[in-house]
């Protein structure tokens, strides 16, 4: 009972501690900017892009904490799903000036074509690539980025180095107005849909056999093997999805930048990385904490800080290193 | 003693031929292109050398060696732009790139070199992306996406003669002009020669020895009494320097330095690929790299333009063998060799043909 007691006194500590580090930051930011009407615009693209970047980094982060595998490569599926997105969206353009529900039957298509690449190239990549080099942490950080190396030429190769304009369904352009404050519809899209798939990942892990093998697994791989089950078969599954993710993320900034060069996935790999790191690896909660820090910290201090927004982002990891070694919310050893 | 296989004296004999080749590269090789080769691998053989220390010596993945490479060829270029063409510029404009890159060295060491491995790549690779990003945004002293052109010391200009003959034109030897070229390319391969001996000296000695026992079991290492945390940072700061100093050397030599010769992420790849092709934890293995993977850049691109011209009508071919397309074929020979052959072409070889 005590046991409980502690640890629930624990949770509700972190809960205080960490997870409203995105809300101090929040708060101090409005105190520098002063006006509240771009700071509600910076806050809704700094959550957007917090959800967008947390959906390319939930999988890393749940791969490693599985397996110990961390996937340099991660980005191709980034790059992937926003030029497979691009392509589909580029095709049904008929489609996406023929009223909502058309526009709305495209971009789910184009969604699903960049989940389904995921999927695909996932299980290629984890069966081909990764999986003779388990446990073998140089040989993988050097494999991944071989096979990073190849996908981004293979990208070049398709769709040629010009950059590639995204279209967007009519009904996702534009912005609300609410007095002085404007709100694009795209970025609350985003932060739905990353919303969603947090909530969905949750459910997952929380409330289904899987998840619960999955945690195990991530707290101790060989007890759950010990105990038959297969933990490579759920590594397999575990992988994909986080390609999975990782391509409809890819997707979503597609949208969301609107022209897309093969370099993106590379650009976003450094702040998936960085959001992975802050958040401590393995954990889901954390990942999303280490995006919406990330996400609102980059959107703030461009405002702010113009010069500095780039640094910004290391300044912030090394900072929180110092603070936590293992990041805010490890679920790993 | 052990005596070495047949695989050792061929990499001994490969190692000979190709010192010799470098070492008399402007008289063999009389072309402006062949000798901007012969420099470019001279660097390269230093700087994927000072590498293979971190990555084959001691197992740390870092991805932010380029980075102190750019520190030392924008310490020495900003000094000679705004100082002009003299050798106080050269000797401050280094030892500034020398500084920067062991303070930034010490502390991602300190701060990182703790974790495992994977996160300090990581690391690393977030601290080079954001110098790379710096270097283009503070264009004012570095020149931005353009770089920055500037004169080196009137010893190697091309137009300073070095010996005379009786009418006071340039002094030939075997038909090549004893001109500043000539210095320049000298002075480019002995720096290199002396830092690669200094580095295959340093892999020789107890401190070489500590540092594989730190690569094969880190826990063991420090049980015994070695602190690896220290040496790993002292391994990290020492290569940070060579590729500092390479970096001063190569920027003296092509009299330009921006973000594609000195600091772009693909210059990380090409060592990357360099070590492993060569292979790592061999000294060997890094000439070895250098030089295949430099005459590739330069050579196999001219080969690959006529294969894709002679695949014209199938598809997607043509577009992965284009000349751009390169990196594809390295990236996938690349997985090939850390699947089959980690040890690289040196590593695998020197096993082969063990001697009765």
């Amino acid at each position: 009972m005590s046991g409980v007691m502690t640890r629930a006194s624990e949770t509700l500590g972190r809960f205080g501690g960490v997870n409203l580090l995105p809300l101090w930051i929040a708060l101090a930011a409005f105190l520098l900017i002063g006006v509240p009407s771009s700071w509600v615009t910076l806050t809704v693209a700094g959550l957007a892009m917090g959800m967008m970047v947390f959906l390319m980094a939930s999988g890393l982060s749940l791969v490693f904490g599985l397996m110990d595998v961390l996937n340099f490569g991660h980005s191709a599926f980034v790059s992937f799903g926003a030029f497979v997105a691009a392509t589909v969206l580029a095709a049904l353009g008929g489609w996406l000036d023929g009223g909502p529900l058309l526009a709305s039957a495209a971009l789910a298509c184009a969604l699903i074509a960049a989940i389904a690449f995921g999927l695909a190239a996932g299980l290629f990549f984890e069966r081909v690539i990764i999986k003779p080099v388990y446990r073998d942490h140089l040989r993988q950080i050097l494999i991944t980025m071989g096979a990073l190396i190849v996908s981004e030429q293979i990208i070049l190769a398709v769709w040629g180095g010009t950059p590639v304009t995204v279209p967007r369904p009519a009904f996702l352009e534009g912005a609300w107005i609410i007095g002085d404050v404007s709100i694009e519809i795209y970025r609350l899209f985003a932060f739905g849909l990353g919303a969603l798939v947090f909530l969905g990942l949750i459910l997952l892990l929380n409330r289904t056999r899987i998840g619960l093998l999955i945690r195990a697994g991530v707290e101790n791989r060989e007890m759950v093997e010990s105990l038959g089950f297969k933990i490579d078969r759920l590594f397999i599954g575990v992988f994909m999805l986080g390609s999975a993710l990782a391509a409809l993320g890819g997707a979503m900034w597609a949208g969301y930048e609107t022209l897309i060069t093969p370099a993106l996935g590379g650009e976003m790999m450094i702040v998936v990385f960085i959001v992975v790191i802050i958040g401590g690896l393995g954990s889901i909660e954390g990942t999303l904490l280490g995006a919406l820090i990330v996400g609102l910290t980059a959107n703030y201090v461009g405002y702010l800080a113009p010069k500095l927004a780039l640094a910004s982002n290391m300044i912030l990891m090394m900072a929180i290193l110092m603070w936590r070694p293992s990041g805010l919310r490890p679920a790993v050893k | 003693m052990m005596k070495d296989t047949y695989g050792t004296l061929a990499v001994k004999a490969a190692m000979a031929l190709i010192a010799a080749l470098l070492l008399f590269a402007p008289f063999l090789f009389q072309d402006v292109r062949a000798i901007e080769v012969a420099a470019r691998i001279c660097i390269f053989i230093v700087l994927v050398a000072s590498y293979d220390l971190l990555i084959g010596y001691t197992g740390i993945v870092s991805f932010a060696h380029t980075m102190f490479f750019g520190f030392g060829a924008y310490g020495a270029a900003i000094a000679l732009r705004q100082m002009g063409p003299g050798w106080d510029a050269v000797a401050l404009g280094t030892l500034a790139g020398l500084g920067l890159s062991l303070v930034v060295a010490t502390v991602i060491g300190l701060i990182s070199l703790r974790v495992k491995a994977i996160f300090f790549a990581m690391i690393t690779l977030a601290a080079a992306s954001v110098v790379l990003v710096l270097a283009s945004q503070l264009s004012q002293l570095t020149g931005g996406e353009d770089g920055i052109t500037y004169r080196v010391p009137s010893l190697f200009k091309t137009a300073t003669k070095l010996a005379v003959d009786e009418e006071g034109k340039v002094l030939r030897w075997f038909g090549v002009r004893l001109n500043g070229k000539l210095a320049a390319y000298y002075f480019v391969f002995f720096t290199s020669l002396v830092l690669f001996l200094l580095m295959l000296r340093i892999t020789v000695s107890p401190l070489g020895t500590v540092l594989k026992a730190i690569r094969e079991n880190e826990a063991r290492a420090e049980a015994i009494g070695y602190r690896v945390v220290a040496y790993r940072t002292f391994v990290f700061c020492l290569s940070a320097l060579v590729a500092s100093l390479a970096g001063s050397v190569y920027s003296i030599w092509l009299k330009y330095t921006g973000p594609d010769t000195a600091l772009s992420f693909a210059i990380m790849i090409d060592i990357l690929l360099m070590v492993v092709i060569g292979g790592m934890g061999t000294m060997w293995g890094a000439v070895v790299g250098a030089v295949l993977m430099v005459m590739a850049q330069y050579y196999l691109r001219d080969l690959m333009g006529a294969a894709s011209e002679a695949t014209a009508g199938l598809p997607l071919l043509p577009e992965l063998l284009a000349p751009d397309r390169w990196l594809f074929w390295l990236g996938i020979l690349f997985i090939l060799l850390v699947y089959f052959f980690p040890r690289g072409i040196v590593g695998t070889l020197m096993t082969r043909g063990v001697r009765a």
